[in-house]
């Protein structure tokens, strides 16, 4: 059969790979590249500093390395799918006793070129190894208890080293791209309801267990106005640059809420305040509709994927994209809690980019590969 | 194979569905955030504007500029000089301690005064200024700047600060300005409103009365700062408005010759127009110069003054309470006259002393006046009389005629906040106060002004004016465009019943003055362009024992402060008459060598400014 012959044709020269790529995508990733610079020249003060340029040759490489990665057969990524999981908790564990500490959290790892976070690293490689679990999987096993508990301990181990480290927002953000995964492998819907409601339930016990000052942050949620200055701050600052920011905002270089110092972790995760202060409303949405789109290509490649795993993998991963974006913005618009999470490409941050762009690399991977069959 | 196969069939429905459902959320999700940014960005965008500007914009507020007194020339009494100031910013100084001991030596600060910087310094942040010195000569000014090339940091600025350019003269009718203190922001809302670190604002006299309308508006920096506070950039410079300007109805030559009268002595002097009520000059002895107080006075210049037994800081014209002795004949006998108890022929044989209720009453002349009129007893001020005609009168009478005259009443109102009321006693208020029943003797004692009987200079100033000017009713001012309070129907009500009264206690008073016999008749005037009629006083402190009547020591044989008060009334021209004046004199001995001298050097250069003053007040006229 014709179709057949295709669809064991999996040597594409180079430029039959180059010509399959989502062009949309790339374009996206690009213009986002672009805006999160110029952001990141607006924290520096309007000048090329640090950041900037850390973050531009970071910027760079990554991308180059996305597009590397797009060239390699999806069937290598499905190979790697346990292997990497197994480095990236190798990692951690190595973080647990060899890690920098930064901040009272231990998270990072001295590389002599970077400082690497492999929690970061995590919210890609969990989504990959549970896609490879996942796929060649009978529908009926898949919410056999040997599948359930086997999936949950690949979730939970990663999971409790970063809690330990302590970062409980990457840790919750791990679980959430795991979480996406089972969803999508066809895990029972009523276990995700059981979970939710057991969630809450046992919320009150959970905060009465959080260390001290993340039990401030969720109070502080509930009423950022009881300490303006202290706890409160970072969330009422952020709220007024955004809201004085208006339909147009203050101009590129011209926010007054950042370029004034008002606003704390401007780089990192309040980076969507200073977007959203400068570039206002209609901004901010431009910037929504450019993550929505890229969403959206990750999805359709996940839809036209012939591979299981390939799909599973671009609905997982574009789902986890999809609450990093959400939770940062809703943090940052006083929506959810403080919790330390970037805003993808957006923020400063290497790991976190890298994570993405990794992930970006095989969704392309998967879109040049669309055809190709794992066995 | 098909197995396989339907399996994948049945996988791929599974997660398309589940996709599906997935993108929904999404979806939702989406819509939320979008409503969230569109409720913060454009519905609430207004207030969180506000807030971001409150965030950026902070406001800086600078000393305003304190309005002047100015006396009734349109010299300026109380003004602003341009002081120099040496301000540091320590955090725009690389190296602090250098600069710091730079400046002490140029600047020859002793260790306390360079102590006190260093240790301002802590107190305040690195960004604010530091005040190294307030108020710098024009040399150490020049050689400061002279040295600006290696003082890196140190600004010299010139600042508007308060002078007094006649010194001591007008202490006790301005009084002086001083750094606010917290309650003097808490007293005034206006204060708290104006508030800068250094503010001077008024502590006592005028300056404090008028407070409100001296101290103007803040200059008002804006600027951009960051979140530590640091300044960034001036957004606006808005300029304050300077004080309002008080005009005083004051002379200042008056004043000055009354402060050169009183020169070490302690007493009182005051002028006013007996028609207007303008007070031509008050002045209060021993003064103070009210410079030392405008940077913070030093302990040892304080001490100087608090310490000093003639007692500068008492406002002797408003605060001081004398016994008005003889000066209140005038009153005693106008009110005998009024009630009908006597008429100008009663006549009163004077034997030196008179016996009455058990008691010995002493004329201060020892020999007797013999037989006494009215005219005669006023001219000679024969105690005798006038014991007689108050124990016809009674107390209550007396006290009347003497309230209506503006005895035992603050002359200002509220104007000085110091002012005392003195007191007029009469049989109620010593059975309210003292709870005891008013004695005759003590009558006889108030008809020479003794006894319970206690006036201020500025009281007596008063009387005499209503005695001149025909016995009607003025309200004294010193602030010319202060508003008046008084309707104009109040203004020249008759104080008497029957003015003939009134012209017979001028008649005494001239004599008095211009006779042979008369008690200040060696101070006379002869000039009718200048001659002026009076009344001398001399107020016992203490009660004359017999032994000491015996003696009857020379005023400089008895120690100070035992000495009797020195008083004298008097108004003039005695020919249309137009300002009357009142002296004291603590301490002086006797009225009519003390005190009434000096009315003669007053009266010379009061009627000789008088044309001044008419015409300042025509040109007034003209210009509107």
């Amino acid at each position: 059969m014709y179709q057949h012959t295709r669809l064991t044709n999996n040597n594409f020269t180079f430029f039959q790979k180059f010509k399959n790529f989502d062009y949309i995508l790339l374009v996206c990733i690009l213009l986002l590249g672009f805006i999160s610079l110029a952001t990141m020249y607006s924290t520096d003060g309007g000048k090329i500093l640090f950041h900037t340029k850390s973050h531009f040759i970071k910027l760079m490489i990554f991308t180059m390395m996305m597009l590397f990665i797009s060239f390699i057969n999806i069937k290598f990524w499905f190979s790697i799918g346990y292997l990497s999981y197994l480095t990236v908790v190798g990692l951690l564990v190595w973080t647990y006793f060899f890690g920098i500490t930064s901040s009272g959290s231990q998270r990072w790892m001295d590389l002599y070129f970077i400082n690497l976070q492999p929690s970061e690293l995590m919210k890609i490689f969990i989504i990959l190894c549970l896609a490879k679990y996942f796929h060649r999987m009978k529908l009926e096993n898949v919410n056999s208890v040997y599948t359930i508990l086997t999936s949950l301990i690949i979730i939970l181990l990663p999971m409790g080293l970063v809690i330990v480290q302590p970062d409980l927002g990457t840790s919750v953000l791990i679980a959430v791209s795991g979480i996406a995964v089972l969803w999508f492998a066809g895990i029972n819907h009523k276990y995700f309801i059981y979970t939710m409601l057991g969630f809450v339930i046992s919320l009150p016990f959970v905060i009465a267990f959080l260390k001290p000052y993340q039990k401030l942050r969720v109070l502080t949620f509930l009423n950022p106005d009881k300490d303006p200055l202290g706890a409160g701050y970072q969330i009422i600052q952020s709220k007024i640059a955004v809201g004085s920011g208006g339909i147009f905002g203050k101009g590129f270089l011209k926010g007054t809420q950042s370029y004034l110092e008002f606003l704390p972790e401007k780089h990192t995760d309040f980076i969507f305040t200073l977007f959203s202060e400068e570039f206002g409303f209609v901004g901010s949405v431009v910037l929504l509709v450019i993550y929505i789109i890229i969403i959206y290509r990750i999805v359709a490649i996940g839809a036209n994927s012939r591979s299981y795993f390939a799909k599973l993998f671009c609905y997982g991963f574009g789902a986890a994209i999809f609450v990093f974006i959400t939770i940062n913005m809703s943090m940052v618009l006083g929506l959810l809690p403080i919790v330390g999470s970037p805003l993808p490409i957006m923020s400063y941050g290497g790991s976190s980019m890298l994570a993405t762009m990794i992930g970006f690399g095989i969704v392309m991977s998967a879109r040049v590969h669309s055809q190709q069959l794992i066995a | 194979m098909i197995n396989s196969s339907s399996d994948n069939v049945k996988k791929l429905n599974s997660i398309n569905r589940r996709m599906f459902i997935t993108g929904s959320l999404k979806f939702f999700i989406m819509v939320g955030i979008v409503s969230r940014l569109f409720f913060l960005q454009v519905k609430e965008n207004k207030k969180y504007l506000t807030l971001s500007d409150k965030n950026r914009i902070r406001e800086w507020k600078l000393a305003p500029v304190r309005g002047e007194f100015q006396d009734y020339f349109g010299n300026v009494i109380a003004g602003n000089f341009e002081a120099y100031q040496l301000h540091v910013i320590p955090e725009q100084v690389e190296n602090f301690k250098y600069v710091i001991y730079r400046l002490k030596d140029l600047l020859e600060l002793s260790d306390k005064d360079f102590k006190k910087v260093l240790k301002k310094k802590k107190e305040i942040k690195p960004w604010e200024t530091l005040i190294v010195s307030n108020n710098l000569s024009w040399d150490k000014f020049s050689k400061i700047n002279n040295h600006l090339y290696d003082l890196n940091g140190v600004k010299p600025v010139i600042s508007i600060s308060r002078n007094y350019p006649f010194d001591e003269n007008f202490t006790h009718i301005i009084g002086y300005v001083s750094q606010a203190n917290e309650q003097d922001i808490e007293n005034s809302e206006l204060i708290k409103k104006n508030f800068v670190p250094g503010i001077k604002v008024g502590k006592i006299g005028l300056e404090k009365s008028f407070e409100e309308k001296l101290i103007g508006t803040n200059d008002i920096e804006r600027y951009e700062v960051n979140a530590y506070g640091r300044r960034i950039s001036q957004l606006e410079f808005q300029k304050g408005k300077k004080g309002q300007t008080l005009k005083l109805t004051v002379d200042t030559e008056i004043q000055k010759l009354a402060n050169v009268l009183l020169k070490d002595k302690a007493g009182s002097i005051c002028v006013m127009d007996i028609f207007t009520g303008e007070v031509i000059a008050m002045h209060s002895s021993p003064s103070f110069d009210p410079n030392l107080f405008v940077f913070g006075i030093s302990q040892d210049n304080w001490q100087i003054i608090r310490n000093d037994p003639m007692k500068p800081l008492l406002n002797k014209t408003l605060q001081g309470r004398y016994s008005p002795g003889s000066t209140l004949k005038p009153i005693v006998a106008l009110s005998a006259l009024e009630n009908g108890i006597i008429n100008t022929n009663f006549t009163v044989r004077c034997t030196g002393k008179t016996e009455m209720y058990d008691q010995t009453y002493h004329c201060w002349k020892k020999e007797g006046h013999g037989y006494v009129s009215l005219r005669n007893a006023m001219k000679m001020s024969c105690d005798t009389y006038f014991y007689e005609i108050a124990r016809k009168l009674g107390v209550d009478k007396l006290s009347e005629t003497a309230k209506k005259f503006g005895l035992g009443k603050k002359v200002f109102d509220n104007l000085f906040e110091i002012e005392k009321d003195g007191l007029i006693p009469n049989t109620q208020w010593k059975k309210n106060t003292l709870g005891k029943g008013w004695l005759l003797g003590e009558t006889i004692i108030t008809g020479i002004g003794q006894g319970y009987i206690q006036t201020t200079p500025i009281q007596l100033c008063l009387m005499t004016a209503q005695i001149a000017n025909g016995g009607y009713k003025i309200y004294p001012k010193i602030v010319i465009n202060d508003k008046d309070k008084i309707k104009p129907s109040d203004y020249y009500i008759p104080l008497y019943k029957n003015s003939k009264n009134i012209r017979i206690i001028q008649d005494a008073m001239f004599g008095s003055t211009n006779e042979v016999m008369g008690t200040s008749y060696r101070s006379r005037i002869d000039n009718p362009k200048y001659q002026f009629a009076g009344k001398t006083g001399t107020a016992q402190v203490k009660k004359i024992t017999e032994r000491e009547r015996e003696l009857d020591l020379k005023t400089s044989e008895i120690p100070y402060e035992q000495r009797d008060h020195a008083l004298y009334i008097a108004y003039g021209p005695y020919v249309n008459p137009r300002y009357a004046l009142s002296i004291v004199v603590e301490h002086g001995g006797n009225g009519s060598t003390t005190a009434a001298p000096m009315a003669k050097k007053l009266f010379k250069l009061i009627v000789d400014r008088h044309e001044m003053r008419q015409s300042i007040n025509e040109k007034k006229y003209l210009e509107i």
